[in-house]
């Protein structure tokens, strides 16, 4: 069976059940089961609504909101520095990740850019961010598939990375350490070898994942051909990141667009998988994950003297203006339109966050799976509840 | 729904030199992302590019096109009148091929009328009586112009050509409703969702408007300006102390007063240290 054809049965299944929907909706029929919100697959606090025919979803729908914190609202009465502070919390597995746009942002508005050697370790602290955040998701998806090991290695070689973090920034999840103009300050001595040395461990891990899980049987045929996405639906829909490259699309914001970090200056690729299917996602990831190791490497070898803050005046007023600049986060295309009005804070802030999108191909996607596959698929599509929530 | 992304080989690995071999498929748009590097020597080409998407929107649409804005190197913005919105919207899907629904959200334009709640006044005239006056005439709207209080836009992307294009459209504060985008892109559904609870505009033809972060029984519209915030009423923000001069600070250039940045930036080039240091602390002050 070619992958178009897999393709094309998945989303004529889901039309079919599509038809069903209506039928169901009028009758009352059928079982309703409600996944969460504190269900350990959601990951947080999602709830899933599905109705079943037997074990098979005919409708569901994703009820989100059990953390909205309002940021975009917050964000309107803090200063620009203080703003990095709340964004911290959006996808906190990635801390450092979430800061970088909305600096970015600031600094396309002010016209100011970062010297060279911030701009570096902005960059090996946004790779090491993205390490961090998906090896959990490698471990945490063989939990989901009943295989708990890989959770405990994710766990245990992770804290090497959030090590690392820790000792450049003082904070393991939430750094608060980029500034507009550059960075709060330099790395520490001897970090360089510490941070090679941890970036080849977590490839140690990445192999070890790869051995343990994706030659697994079982989870072959658990994420094969299950919770596929069409490539266009994927683009319709706004996925981003790894869950639009396993749909194949080929993008990625850190070759594709020029957005003020140093991704241009080394030798990595951008991995696609035709399948759309979890385990497409699953492997992009793994491969994202080795990839991220790479340029963490080579920046570490290459990064340049000089200053790390440019000239910015003491009080930070950003003159009137529109920006918005998206960087490719652990999870996805995260990205802030900044409304300025010359103040000391954003007049708005409009917050483009992966997981929101991502999650919201759900209702489309559940339709058709069987039970245990809705599991499968909440873990592949890999979303941060205050990703989703902000 | 018709599959339009062509088929790859597993597992197929793009170069990333090979970039402009995949993009040469149209000409404009090309030269917009391939000549993103060069950008910062020259920007003709760039303009070019995005002034080539606009004559997209303008030559369809003629004056229905109210206003739009080029940012050089960075993005264009098209302001459209509301009827012309699903048509414009299409038009930057099929002519500009920007498939990626990027987000969807809306402006409240008027200026708070608490402020931002930096001056910690808040006597009982403002925390009991309702909300303050705020003089219509000092709404600003932003790139692309504007009319009305509420704004709505539309970010929308080709992920091959990285061509893109944030389309405004200006909303009467008596009608606050717009045609959906649901049948053009299926992603607008939780966009245009977020939209309508969080600033109260209505989207005709959408599948279902119900809440999507707040409960049912919400009442107001959180992120419209007059609502206010109201941690911000029982407390004033310590956060203010930022932005007053450092006792110690003898630099002229810490008066808040002070005129905004460009015009600082480069006298006050031996201030970073303390810059630094001060948004050290405000970090901290903001966890707690």
């Amino acid at each position: 069976m070619s992958v178009t054809d897999r393709q094309a049965r998945a989303y004529i299944n889901g039309q079919a059940a599509d038809m069903r929907v209506n039928v169901e909706l009028e009758t009352e029929e059928g079982m309703t089961l409600n996944l969460g919100p504190q269900h350990p697959a959601t990951h947080g606090t999602l709830r899933v609504i599905a109705k079943l025919d037997g074990e098979q979803v005919v409708w569901a729908d994703i009820a989100p909101g059990y953390m909205h914190r309002g940021y975009e609202k917050l964000c309107e009465v803090r200063t620009y520095p203080q703003v990095t502070t709340l964004v911290n919390r959006i996808d906190w597995l990635g801390s450092f990740a979430n800061e970088v746009p909305f600096i970015l942002a600031a600094e396309q508005l002010m016209d100011i850019e970062a010297p060279p050697r911030a701009k570096y370790i902005r960059t090996i602290l946004f790779e090491m961010a993205r390490v961090a955040n998906i090896v959990l998701f490698l471990g945490d998806l063989g939990v989901q598939l009943g295989a708990v090991t890989p959770a405990f290695y994710a766990f245990r070689d992770r804290e090497h990375v959030l090590d690392q973090i820790e000792s450049v920034t003082g904070g393991r999840f939430h750094p608060n350490f980029d500034r507009i103009g550059g960075l709060k300050d330099d790395l520490p001595k001897g970090w360089i070898a510490d941070t090679k040395a941890v970036m080849e461990r977590m490839r140690t891990f990445c192999d070890e994942i790869e051995d343990l899980l994706f030659g697994n049987e079982i989870f072959e045929a658990r994420t094969r051909g299950v919770g596929v996405i069409p490539a266009d639906l994927a683009l319709s829909y706004g996925l981003s990141g790894a869950n639009a490259r396993a749909s194949g699309i080929d993008w990625d914001l850190r070759r594709d667009t020029k957005v003020g970090l140093a991704h241009d200056d080394v030798d990595w690729r951008v991995w696609t998988h035709p399948d759309g299917d979890s385990f497409a996602r699953c492997w992009v990831r793994l491969q994202e994950t080795r990839e991220a190791t790479k340029i963490v490497d080579q920046l570490c070898d290459k990064l340049p003297g000089g200053p790390i803050m440019a000239k910015v005046p003491r009080i930070i007023k950003v003159p009137a203006g529109e920006a918005y600049v998206a960087t490719e986060n652990p999870l996805g295309e995260m990205g802030y339109y900044v409304v300025s009005k010359g103040d000391l804070g954003p007049f708005r802030v409009k917050i483009r966050t992966a997981s929101f999108s991502n999650v919201s191909v759900l209702p489309w996607l559940l339709k058709g799976v069987y039970v245990p596959d809705i599991i499968t698929i909440l873990a592949s599509l890999y979303f941060i509840l205050g990703d989703i929530d902000r | 729904m018709q599959r339009a992304w062509p088929e790859r080989p597993a597992a197929q690995q793009q170069e990333r030199e090979s970039m402009s071999d995949t993009t040469d498929a149209d000409v404009a748009e090309a030269t917009g992302t391939n000549g993103a590097a060069e950008a910062t020597e020259e920007q003709g080409p760039r303009d070019e590019a995005r002034e080539a998407h606009l004559a997209v929107f303008t030559d369809a649409l003629g004056d229905r096109v109210l206003g739009s804005h080029i940012l050089v190197g960075h993005d264009l913005w098209v302001r459209v009148d509301r009827a012309t919105w699903v048509e414009a919207v299409e038009l930057a899907r099929t002519k500009l091929g920007c498939t990626f629904f990027d987000f969807l959200s809306a402006i409240d334009w008027m200026p708070s009328p608490w402020g931002r709640y930096e001056d910690a006044l808040l006597d009982e005239s403002s925390t009991g009586a309702g909300i303050p006056a705020v003089d219509p005439s000092t709404i600003q709207q932003g790139f692309a112009g504007g009319e009305t209080r509420f704004q709505v836009f539309a970010r929308l992307a080709n992920v091959r050509s990285q061509a893109s294009v944030v389309i405004k459209v200006d909303l009467p504060d008596d009608d606050l409703s717009l045609a959906t985008l649901t049948g053009l892109y299926a992603g607008a559904n939780w966009h245009e969702r977020e939209c309508w609870e969080m600033y109260g505009i209505t989207f005709d033809g959408h599948p279902g408007l119900r809440h999507l972060y707040l409960p049912g029984a919400f009442e107001g519209h959180p992120l419209r300006k007059d609502f206010p915030l109201v941690a911000r009423m029982v407390k004033p923000w310590p956060g203010i102390v930022d932005v007053e001069p450092m006792p110690e600070s003898d630099d002229p250039e810490a008066d808040p007063e002070a005129e905004p940045a460009p015009d600082e930036e480069t006298a006050a080039g031996d201030a970073v240290e303390a810059t630094t240091a001060d948004q050290a602390s405000t970090g901290e002050e903001g966890t707690q």
